[in-house]
């Protein structure tokens, strides 16, 4: 037997409330308590020893050491019951719709923008917004194929989406193997339990991928493009290479002849219909793009544009992930499908307004700054967890540019019971479903738990020493 | 299959039989440097098979079999130390990992794991039969895990095209290095010294014992010949090597490996039809070196048929 840490109210915690233990814990709850606590500690220890063997490693920019590290995986799950998962699936499939109709829209008739509900100058001049896909129409119309849209649960018990993720979401490789191997720790769990699979998700994929090939290619041969082993997500693309079945290429395995692209093969030369690309536009085509890129394809733009080759996700969805447009997104959901969000945004200043500025500089220590184009946790500040130097320093960075940054009030991000060092104790989490869209939009009932490790640290990105659990969607209201 | 795919598959596993017949090389070296003390030669075949005795040469002056032993074993600055040839098979096998089985994949990983607590702790003359072992082994385990959990498809054929194109190369080389070898050194009294040199050779492709079970006589320079140059049953000789070549290429996809199996046929053909009378009239060594020729040359043939990336 052993203590779990006692209830901080400041925030949400997934396992318990004031009244006890929530629903969809309470036998998880029942049977962590019973579980000695060395042998969990011995289970712990199992799992990485496996995910090293396995190899699930994660390149770390900038970390000479440990250019293969291991993302810490945390044995103890985090459950949604089936009814609040309802509400996410729904409010996931609602958003990623709009914003594939918004990315549309841009690249044709601008709707949104005569409108009069986003100034023209944001989108324009936004550095995602890409000249070249102007007027090009793709198949089922369809610009993210693949979205990460991260999610997190306030204080009051709300979910809130924290951003969308539109051009190369990464991280399902982990939904996927973390499961696997807590099905591998905790077969008992899995018996009781009824938890919701996730592991048909590359079936979906490659289907969403064959959906929105190009209408010649009959039987479409769809590949993935990797920028290679030195990548951070280079385990992810082999990965899912090998679960769909399909060739795991770089650039140079690629070539434009007459009009196609062709990927070389020990029997010659074969035909390419679907890139599922992990790999950012400004690398993909050096004759159009990054013209030093040497892990693209020259001509592929061409070929693209002329609907030959079909590119997932497709060029240009940068300008609707942007946290410049973030804001916006539950006015498209309003402006094309004339619905109310169920999704909550969480409220956001942009410093490019005046007003939106004059007020952040005033409350930088409270607020979480962010660069509008920035991703993986880097260069934001944490007002409450920085130092006053560091504040003045992103003073400085903020008032020489504004238009680079937005704020957003420190979140409380719900916690969960983790294993640490000293037992078991609350640890910060965020969510991040992986939604796709081809044929239809859907999802699997799952998706990527990050957890913050450090003792009160909001910031679950794997690049800066976040982990990851198990997350399981219940398939009945209570649990059984 | 992509041909960088198949490039890297060819190479792991070039590398891990590479390594595999380094650790017997110094395995039976280190041997012979007991047998006759203050006598360098020996140390010096593995290095002289490896082509580095020049390099060696340059950074220790005096060969010792401590050093030796480190440079070919453990050396990360060595580019054929059996540490760096596990080193890149595990690199090569990252790139292509996707095409192999789970268990594959893992048994890989976990020799690179291995060596590289071996490169850590060091070597020895105490440890240094455990470690080589240790490399026999995990080669071992290599090949048996691809023969069993492998689909019989290219990845495969690309694999095995490496074993034995790297193993008929050092097959090869041994034997040439030898020959020389004994060539260049005193005539002994009975040629006591002979005996435990050709022993050495056999031992160091796994063949002493196949040796006493075919010939069931003492050990002569033509029966070694023959033993590792023309007989198909031994699986390290040269005409086993190319039989298995032959046969691979027969298998994989597709019309681009003409000339590739042409030359093989060529010499497996050769190695066929041949008498071990053959190849001693006209010289061993001339022999060896025209073989060593060929497999090269089909070694590069086989790169432009299928992995070069054109």
């Amino acid at each position: 037997m052993h203590a779990i840490k006692p209830l901080d109210l400041s925030h949400y915690d997934e396992m318990l409330s004031q009244h006890g233990t929530r629903s969809a814990y309470r036998h998880f709850a029942h049977w962590l308590h019973q579980a000695p606590f060395d042998w969990l500690q011995h289970k712990q220890a199992e799992a990485d020893a496996l995910f090293r063997r396995v190899g699930i490693t994660f390149a770390v920019y900038g970390d000479e050491s440990g250019a293969e590290r291991l993302i810490p995986f945390d044995t103890i799950p985090r459950i949604i019951s089936a009814s609040e998962w309802k509400t996410l699936e729904a409010g996931c499939i609602q958003r990623v719709s709009a914003l594939n109709r918004f990315l549309h829209d841009i690249y044709h008739q601008q709707e949104i923008l005569k409108a009069g509900i986003i100034p023209p100058e944001q989108i324009l001049t936004n550095a995602g917004y890409q000249l070249a896909m102007q007027g090009i129409d793709l198949p089922r119309q369809v610009y993210a194929h693949i979205a990460g849209v991260d999610i997190i649960r306030h204080s009051d018990g709300g979910f809130y989406v924290l951003e969308d993720n539109l051009r190369t979401p990464s991280g399902v490789s982990y939904m996927l193997e973390n499961r696997k191997m807590m099905m591998r720790l905790f077969p008992e769990l899995f018996a009781r339990y009824d938890i919701t699979p996730v592991e048909h998700y590359p079936n979906l994929l490659l289907d969403t991928l064959r959906a929105v090939a190009p209408a010649e290619a009959g039987n479409p041969t769809v590949v993935v493009l990797t920028p290679g082993q030195y990548n951070s997500a280079y385990f992810e693309h082999a990965f899912l290479a090998s679960q769909m079945g399909v060739e795991l290429v770089e650039g140079q395995d690629l070539f434009v002849k007459h009009g196609h692209v062709y990927m070389r093969t020990t029997t010659g030369a074969q035909r390419v219909d679907v890139i599922y690309r992990r790999l950012d536009d400004d690398y993909l085509d050096p004759l159009v793009f990054n013209a030093d890129s040497m892990l693209g394809v020259p001509g592929l733009m061409s070929v693209y544009r002329q609907g030959r080759v079909s590119v997932c996700n497709a060029v240009g969805t940068g300008v609707a992930d942007d946290k410049s447009i973030y804001p916006y997104v539950p006015e498209m959901i309003r402006f094309y499908l004339g619905e109310e969000p169920i999704l909550h945004n969480v409220p956001t200043w942009q410093l490019r307004k005046p007003d939106d500025l004059a007020y952040v500089l005033e409350h930088l220590a409270e607020l979480v700054v962010k660069e509008v184009h920035g991703a993986g946790g880097y260069g934001m500040l944490v007002g409450p967890a920085a130092s006053r130097a560091e504040i003045e320093n992103y003073r400085a960075r903020i008032v020489a540019d504004p238009a680079n940054f937005i704020a957003q009030p420190t979140l409380s991000l719900s916690t969960c019971p983790t294993f640490v060092e000293a037992g078991i104790a609350p640890r910060h989490i965020d969510l991040r479903p992986f939604v796709l869209s081809g044929k239809k939009v859907q999802l699997v009932a799952g998706g990527l738990t990050r957890v913050a490790l450090r003792a009160g640290s909001l910031v679950v990105n794997s690049s800066q020493g976040g982990g990851t659990k198990d997350t399981w969607i219940l398939q009945e209201e209570t649990a059984c | 299959m992509l041909s960088r795919m198949a490039e890297c598959l060819y190479w792991m596993a070039r590398n891990m039989e590479r390594a595999e017949n380094t650790a017997r090389l110094l395995d039976v070296s280190l041997q012979m440097s007991l047998l006759h003390a203050g006598s360098q030669d020996d140390l010096l075949v593995p290095l002289d098979v490896t082509g580095t005795t020049g390099d060696f040469l340059q950074r220790q002056a005096v060969p010792r079999a401590s050093d030796v032993l480190h440079y070919l074993a453990l050396d990360g600055e060595t580019p054929g130390s059996i540490f760096n040839c596990i080193r890149r098979a595990r690199e090569n096998a990252h790139v292509v990992r996707v095409k192999m089985s789970t268990e594959m994949w893992e048994q890989i990983n976990g020799t690179w794991l291995e060596a590289r607590e071996w490169q850590q702790s060091g070597l020895d003359t105490h440890t240094a039969s455990t470690f080589l072992d240790w490399v026999k082994q995990r080669s071992h385990l290599f090949r048996g895990i691809s023969y069993g959990t492998m689909l019989r498809n290219d990845t495969f054929q690309f694999s095995r095209l490496g074993t034995f194109i790297e193993r008929a190369d050092n097959t090869a080389r041994i034997l040439n290095v030898k020959t020389k070898q004994i060539r260049d050194g005193e005539p002994q009294a009975e040629n006591i010294l002979d005996y435990y040199q050709w022993a050495a050779l056999l031992r160091s492709v796994s063949a002493f014992e196949a040796f006493r079970d075919t010939y069931r006589d003492s050990i002569t320079p033509e029966r070694v010949a023959e033993l590792l140059i023309l007989r198909p049953d031994m699986p390290r000789s040269l005409r086993a090597c190319l039989d298995e070549i032959d046969q691979v290429l027969s298998h994989i996809e597709g019309q681009a490996g003409r000339a590739a199996r042409r030359l093989a046929s060529e010499i497996q053909a050769r190695l066929t039809y041949s008498s071990i009378e053959d190849i001693f009239s006209q010289g061993l060594e001339q022999s060896l070196d025209g073989l060593i020729e060929d497999i090269t040359r089909l070694g590069q043939v086989i790169h432009h048929s299928y992995l070069e990336v054109v």
